[in-house]
């Protein structure tokens, strides 16, 4: 963590929220993470929640379904369709939640940048209307603020436990 | 409420001329719809219009100095959407550290 600057977040315009993050990695395996199955289950979900399906069909047109499930049983389902798949620079799909809490759907594009070693990773999601957008941070950030300062201690104590061994 | 709030805040930020007003009032504390108008090639209707909008969102207050009316910024809607964007990162920032971790493994398989 030492060294890696945070998320930056911006609204580029009405209906979109922008996140720009560097890791220290190429951007090979950046684009791996969010695309390989065996990868994408081992960090993409919220706190308590593990991914159960994974299923991802990487071609344009090709659908990507994601299970998670959560405390005491709980689930939470999302699923799209890839539209550009340019491995390792650009990887852009639709992404929809089974519950709907934003209503419709939005388009996701994921822009990697490399230099010197490490991968700038900007993410941009476009929904369908402003509102949908603000809902976004709503709901889930008010569900998920204060278990997500949970989950982090423990993932920092995880990762300090893994440095050590 | 918090949530049209946000949206009034939002609505106002929309236009690339009232966030030159605002960056601008943030710049000189205040200033009057006359002196706002002058850099924008615009009317003074027109620039009122887009006062009214960040008015209404709260990002900006008149105030009475004889004759004069300053607009001032009020910076507190702004410290909303900043909250709200720092939930987001927050909330991206964890799932990141998660693949930081991921990533370090990959590149490093042996576990060095």
């Amino acid at each position: 963590m030492n060294g890696t600057p945070g998320v930056q977040v911006t609204t580029p315009s009405d209906t979109e929220i922008a996140m720009t993050r560097a890791f220290r990695a190429p951007r090979r395996l950046v684009f791996d993470a969010w695309t390989r199955p065996e990868l994408v289950v081992r960090w993409y979900g919220a706190h308590g929640w593990t991914i159960v399906e994974c299923e991802i069909d990487l071609r344009v047109g090709g659908a990507w379904r994601f299970v998670w499930r959560g405390p005491g049983g709980a689930g939470m389902a999302a699923s799209g369709r890839y539209r550009e798949i340019a491995p390792p620079v650009r990887l852009v799909y639709t992404e929809s939640f089974d519950d709907h809490w934003y209503p419709g759907e939005s388009l996701v594009t994921h822009e990697l940048h490399e230099a010197h070693g490490r991968t700038t990773l900007t993410t941009t999601w476009r929904f369908p209307s402003r509102q949908a957008r603000d809902l976004v941070l709503r709901s889930p950030m008010e569900r998920g603020a204060a278990e997500g300062f949970e989950r982090l201690d423990g993932v920092l104590a995880a990762i300090e436990t893994r440095r050590q061994q | 409420m918090m949530t049209e709030r946000l949206d009034a805040t939002f609505a106002a930020l929309a236009d690339p001329t009232r966030r030159a007003i605002l960056a601008r009032l943030a710049r000189d504390g205040e200033a009057t719809v006359t002196e706002l108008a002058a850099p924008f090639a615009m009317s003074q209707p027109a620039v009122s219009k887009h006062l009214k909008v960040l008015e209404r969102a709260g990002l900006v207050t008149r105030g009475r100095n004889g004759r004069r009316r300053p607009c001032r910024l009020d910076p507190r809607p702004l410290q909303e959407v900043t909250d709200w964007l720092a939930e987001y990162r927050r909330f991206w920032e964890e799932r990141y550290r998660a693949l930081d971790a991921l990533l370090d493994e990959l590149q490093d398989p042996e576990g060095g």
